[in-house]
């Protein structure tokens, strides 16, 4: 048996805050989880369940105004809370470390990355100047960033995010930590690199021994790194054990929705969302806490707490989980027939680019000899009626930049964009006759951004339809109802200003505000980015709906390829401002062509442990590139000489589906 | 947040939440009564007054407080609680519309450089600096001394010079506000650009301009007592604080009182000012860090 104490436990831990009513409002309530050596455990759930409290309460910290109000946690047996402000001092980042979310922001900008490092060496060893310094190189090295003793010179803004979370990583290892929190440590970073981050993670902590506690939003990150899973609801862990179990096969109902609500690239499921929202702090109800948006909620629930009692390879936190019937991961998506014949194209975006021309002192005087970069270049394709397009790329690739460029909001280098009617897209908003601009409505990614925080919903939906059709009064007021019905949402929001609304509810919002337009084409960015996944499931079902019963076509931006794919009939790829693979949304992710689309289908994370991940192509590093030739040449595992040489054209290689690729053998 | 007729409800109450936030507050509601105090007797006091402001008593001359004259009487044997209570008239007047001045043409010039391309941005920029690095009092002085000392002189120089910094301040809160995708969404949606500054952008900037308006209400205040020392203010006999201490400085050591009563009477409006502006910002949460997603 086990003879060392576990590294961290938590001991019915509750952390809280008085509210003004003088009552206490707990975000961590009731917790207890023990970790061993060398274990790594994921924390789940949606935002405001206290997993980042509970994080921060593993090295002994309580955020600003919350305070331990009840039991303890224990790293190697002693307890945190209780130990003196100078011995947490010397635990902290020497034997229980930390990789914050955004190490960009985390890492100081005024100083070289390598006096950062060599500052936790210089306060917890006991090394020497040159020893430190050998040691900062090995560190480097260790997360696998190129050539250390030039690196350690460079400033935090002179790497790529995902550089940065790199260095952030090789602070934490700088000591040796026994444990390792990870506070969201991918989220903001493309697949593929994230990909990377994970794989280096796995690597270290199976070298060291360390063991580590993750806290992800998206479960396919704990899937991919975590040994143990424990699901979170409203300050609760609601159910725990191996991943293998708890992804595979859970019991809990909130645990169960939060699985469904995931959309799966290889097994291509419609996702499900989980009704409702989790309860406010402070106003917990009596019962179980899950009762309110439970499909088998029983009188029991609601009179009585269910405690988390040991199940089949874990533990679970409800009354009636034996009684459930067995879970069944979401079915498969039917691959989608295309019926090309009876589509008739509302959009035609014909060689267009894009650029971020900032001319410069000297290019005004004609002096400067640089071409602006372009951000889109030569990108061409139609949007069919009633059809869901996915633009995906990493960041950078252009694809936001493309959406602006169809609404008028950056101006087009070069090519055509036209209606079906031949109305002209090329100009500017303010060149566009309304009813051009009633056609075509944009969906930002943010929408605390994108709704004006001092104006009510009535006075944001007014705007389209005063503009647009006239419609104010009486007739307006009609209107709006019957918009907030089409997104879900109650007439009483009517009134409210958009910060009493939860961020899914905005999001329905803007959504009515675009279709208050009656538009053809519905642009989304990101519409999905900033929410939780149970409410991004059904904002994408929302999204899918309104345009199928209304025959809108949309064009969906994203980063994340499953969420594309489980709205979109036809998928594009981008690699920096050009299109690298067009075709049906089940043939791109399921036997994509590209190889950069294979790097990104692999990179993918699926919310199950133990799926085949492609890691080959991803984890090369950008090599040679240049100008000239093939983008994507630099990364790719299968250039040719010819790909420096040339770049490819793009050619259909099925009935509706065209590559960009001098290797891919197309029909003709 | 979940409660759904909570704001509803809320809309019609008497005072507006942000007032009542303010008034909830040690210094909105402190600073609030002692500006309500010193208006309440700039309006009443010529009806209140004991004696008449010019009045010489040649027995009053330097006295000392007593039954008759509570504050005593200055060098010209004047009754000092009648000029102290009658001394702030001019100095609200003129200091509470050039506020209104320099409000109007700051908030609405930030606003528009907000909006305005680079190149005219800079320009202003550039030379709202440059008149920010003249001291004011210069800057006033030369107006004074070519135009004279009337308040229909006094109130644009004021407004204009102080509003220098307003442009500054809510320039900055617009050009936030300016990169939010809601102004763009307004923009792609067609709206014209005085619907979009209207409509979108005042709103969202007025929180900035209500604090600096009170800031700007204290200096003003400041600024023309100081003015009234200087001689270049109010014009005697008017009673007026800036001008009363002028006139009894010299004699400050044998006669406080005429010094101390206007001094007491001005720093206490201000103090209440400056407590208000702190109320202000503190409800309208303008003093806080704004979050925002980066």
């Amino acid at each position: 048996m086990e003879t060392r104490p576990d590294v961290i436990a938590a001991d019915d831990l509750q952390i809280g805050f008085v509210t003004r009513a003088g009552e206490l409002a707990a975000i961590v309530d009731g917790v207890s989880l023990s970790l061993r050596h060398g274990v790594s455990l994921g924390l789940a759930g949606e935002s405001g369940c206290g997993k980042s409290t509970l994080l921060l309460a593993l090295m002994g910290h309580a955020k600003a105004g919350l305070a331990v109000t009840h039991g303890a946690c224990r790293f190697e047996g002693r307890s945190l809370f209780e130990m003196p402000e100078a011995e947490l001092d010397a635990l902290r980042g020497k034997r229980i470390a930390m990789v914050p979310q955004n190490a960009g922001q985390a890492l100081t900008p005024t100083l070289r990355i390598g006096a950062q490092i060599d500052e936790v060496l210089r306060f917890h060893t006991d090394l020497g100047p040159a020893e430190r310094h050998e040691r900062v190189r090995d560190l480097i090295d260790r997360v696998q960033l190129p050539s250390p003793a030039e690196l350690a010179r460079r400033y935090p803004h002179e790497l790529s995010g995902g550089q940065q979370q790199r260095i952030a990583v090789a602070m934490a290892l700088a000591v040796d930590p026994v444990l390792l929190l990870l506070d969201e440590p991918t989220t903001g970073l493309d697949v593929t690199t994230q990909l990377r981050i994970l794989e280096l993670l796995r690597e270290l902590a199976d070298q060291s021994g360390t063991a580590m506690v993750c806290v992800s939003h998206d479960i396919g990150v704990i899937a991919r790194l975590c040994d143990e899973v424990a699901v979170m609801y409203a300050g609760r862990i609601v159910e725990t054990g191996s991943a293998d179990e708890v992804l595979v096969r859970p019991k809990h109902p909130y645990a169960r929705g939060l699985l469904a609500s995931i959309p799966r690239l290889k097994t291509g499921a419609v996702p499900e969302p989980i009704p409702g929202r989790p309860p406010t702090m402070g106003r917990m109800p009596q019962g179980c806490r899950f009762a309110l948006r439970c499909d088998h909620v029983r009188d029991r629930c609601r009179a009585e707490m269910p405690p988390l009692w040991p199940m089949a390879g874990g533990a679970v936190a409800c009354h009636f989980a034996e009684e459930l019937p067995p879970w069944q991961r979401p079915h498969d998506l039917a691959a989608t027939v295309l019926a090309a014949a009876d589509r008739q194209p509302v959009l035609r975006v014909e060689d267009i680019a894009i650029t971020y021309a900032r001319p410069g002192l000297f290019d005004r005087f004609g002096l400067g000899g640089t071409a602006p970069s372009r951000a889109v270049d030569g990108v061409s394709f139609t949007l069919e009626h009633g059809e869901v397009l996915g633009l995906v790329g990493e960041s950078g690739s252009g694809k936001s930049t493309i959406l602006r460029g169809i609404a008028g909001l950056w101006p087009l280098a070069q090519g055509t964009i036209r209606l079906a009617d031949g109305s002209d897209l090329s100009l500017s908003v303010d060149e566009r006759p309304r009813d051009v601009l009633r056609r075509v409505q944009l969906v930002f990614q943010n929408p605390d951004a994108s709704l004006n925080p001092r104006r009510t919903i009535r006075e944001i939906l007014a705007r389209p339809l005063a503009i647009y059709h006239g419609l104010s009064g009486e007739a307006a007021g009609v209107r709006m109802a019957e918009l907030l019905a089409d997104v879900r949402l109650g007439e009483d929001y009517l009134d409210r200003l958009p910060s009493q609304l939860s961020g899914g509810e905005k999001q329905r919002v803007a959504i009515a505000r675009a279709f208050a337009a009656d538009p053809e084409i519905i642009l989304c960015d990101e519409v999905t980015s900033a929410l939780d996944v149970s409410v991004q499931a059904s904002i994408l079902n929302l999204l899918a709906d309104l345009c199928a019963s209304r025959g809108v076509a949309c064009i969906m931006v994203s980063h994340d390829l499953a969420v594309v794919r489980a709205v979109a009939r036809r998928i594009a790829v981008l690699y920096r401002g050009r299109l690298c693979e067009i075709g049906p949304a089940a043939e791109v992710t399921l036997a994509p062509r590209h190889p950069y689309t294979c790097a990104l289908v692999g990179a993918v994370l699926e919310p199950e442990p133990g799926l085949p991940v492609e890691t080959g192509p991803v984890l090369i590093e950008e090599r040679g590139g240049g100008p000239g030739g093939c983008s994507f040449r630099g990364r790719c595992p299968r250039a040719l000489p010819r790909c420096a040489e040339a770049v490819p054209d793009i050619l259909p290689v099925d009935p509706g589906h065209a590559v960009r690729c001098h290797r891919v053998e197309t029909v003709a | 947040m979940t409660a759904p007729a909570a704001p509803l409800a809320r809309r019609r109450r008497l005072l507006p939440a942000w007032f009542r936030d303010v008034l909830s507050r040690p210094s909105g509601a402190i600073g609030l009564a002692i500006i309500v105090v010193h208006l309440t007797i700039a309006l009443l006091a010529p009806a209140i007054v004991p004696y008449d402001f010019a009045a010489q008593d040649s027995k009053a001359m330097f006295a000392e407080p007593s039954a008759q004259h509570w504050l005593g009487g200055d060098h010209l044997g004047r009754d000092v609680l009648t000029r102290t209570l009658m001394g702030g008239r001019e100095a609200i007047l003129v200091s509470t519309m050039a506020t209104g001045v320099a409000v109007l043409w700051g908030g609405l010039f930030g606003i528009f450089l907000a909006f305005a391309g680079r190149f005219v941005d800079e320009a202003s920029m550039r030379m709202v600096d440059a008149l920010l690095a003249i001291p004011w009092i210069l800057f006033v002085m030369l107006f004074v001394a070519g135009l004279g000392t009337g308040m229909g002189v006094l109130i644009p120089i004021l407004g204009i010079s102080y509003g220098l910094s307003i442009v500054r301040v809510v320039r900055a809160a617009a050009l936030d506000v300016v990169t939010r995708d809601f102004i763009l969404a307004a923009r792609a949606r067609g709206e014209r650009r005085s619907v979009v500054i209207i409509h979108e952008m005042l709103p969202n900037v007025l929180d900035t301009l209500a604090v600096q308006a009170a800031m700007t209400w204290s200096w003003m205040l400041l600024g023309f007592s100081s003015l009234s020392f200087l001689g270049f203010g109010a014009t005697p006999p008017t009673p007026d604080w800036g001008l009363m201490i002028a006139d009894a400085r010299s004699a400050m050591m044998v006669s406080p009182w005429p010094v101390l009563a206007p001094m007491i009477a001005l720093s206490s409006l201000i103090i209440g000012i400056n407590l208000l502006s702190d109320g202000l910002a503190k409800a309208l949460g303008v003093d806080r860090m704004k979050k925002s997603a980066v």
